[in-house]
């Protein structure tokens, strides 16, 4: 009889990775995701039960340890965690009124390093890079290419790119381009 | 591209984060059911297809996903204000970086009363 349940399964994307001159892609490994929306009232019981302040200023993150918190909206956050500490549990004990939904599955993460990691990037996304306009910790959620992303400066020259999974290899491929170009 | 200032976000971002949805401060009536049928007809299917002027809902689908309301002037395609779903129409007159794009659109309005009334009338 074929044993299905022990079929091995690979996380989208995994080992793929890719280096031009100065940017080089990676993909991240797997880590909890959590899409949260909760109103104002909400909000305080929420940061701490995450442990980390959520944020309230538009592009901006906050990050404690393994756990981040990127602002979406006025009442939208996406909360990674790479350590073994599900924020979903976390929530889950809040009485205050939100929703949590974890995607760690639906998301998969790119990291985009090196000098010109803004302008590979920027081959397909809309947004100012620069420092100014989009300093370290700032986060979106914006475009690349045709597909919507989570965009997060992590440093001056470091970017983590957050796609929808079905996406991941076309998002891939596209910076593997644009890395060439921005080498170029 | 254009830049369109999302009221949420706080800053300008490029149009292809934005998408457009529809005309803004259409009202609905809150007894639906006893509404004739023409004035079901104006609230459901008639819309202001101005030169200048448009206000309009727009989606900031790409970013903080949130709706917002702006003024646009259909001729110049320039955003003349754009403001948070919910607040009132905000008075263009007063607006002053854009004197000449508001301008621009007041003969047209006049020669169309007949069809500006209706829209007037809507107005939250």
């Amino acid at each position: 009889m074929a044993k299905s349940s022990e079929a091995l399964r690979n996380p989208a994307q995994a080992g793929r990775e890719f280096s031009a001159a100065a940017v080089k892609l990676a993909v991240l490994p797997p880590a909890h995701r959590l899409s949260l929306r909760a109103p104002e009232s909400s909000v305080s019981a929420l940061s701490k039960a995450l442990g980390l302040a959520l944020p309230n200023r538009p592009k901006t993150s906050a990050a404690k340890g393994s756990r981040m918190a990127l602002w979406l909206g006025p009442d939208e956050w996406l909360v990674i965690d790479d350590g073994a500490k599900d924020p979903l549990e976390a929530c889950s004990k809040v009485p205050a009124l939100h929703s949590a939904v974890g995607i760690s599955h639906r998301n998969v993460a790119f990291s985009v390093v090196g000098i010109d990691a803004a302008n590979a990037i920027n081959a397909g996304c809309p947004q100012d890079l620069s420092l100014d306009a989009f300093p370290v910790g700032a986060c979106s959620r914006t475009i690349l290419g045709k597909v919507e992303i989570v965009l997060l400066r992590t440093a001056e020259d470091q970017f983590r790119v957050e796609c929808w999974r079905s996406f991941s290899d076309y998002v891939f491929t596209f910076l593997t381009e644009a890395a060439r170009d921005a080498a170029a | 591209m254009l830049l369109i200032r999302c009221p949420y976000c706080e800053e300008e971002r490029p149009e292809l984060e934005f998408r457009n949805a529809g005309e803004a401060h259409v009202v609905r009536s809150s007894d639906m059911a006893s509404i004739s049928d023409e004035d079901f007809e104006k609230f459901f299917f008639i819309r202001n297809n101005p030169k200048g002027v448009i206000f309009e809902r727009w989606r900031h689908v790409h970013g903080c996903a949130r709706f917002f309301n702006a003024a646009r002037d259909t001729v110049t395609d320039k955003f003349i204000v754009t403001y948070k779903a919910g607040m009132p129409k905000p008075d263009l007159d007063k607006i002053t970086d854009a004197p000449s794009a508001v301008a621009a659109t007041e003969p047209p309005a006049k020669k169309k009363p007949a069809r500006r009334a209706p829209a007037k009338k809507k107005d939250a």
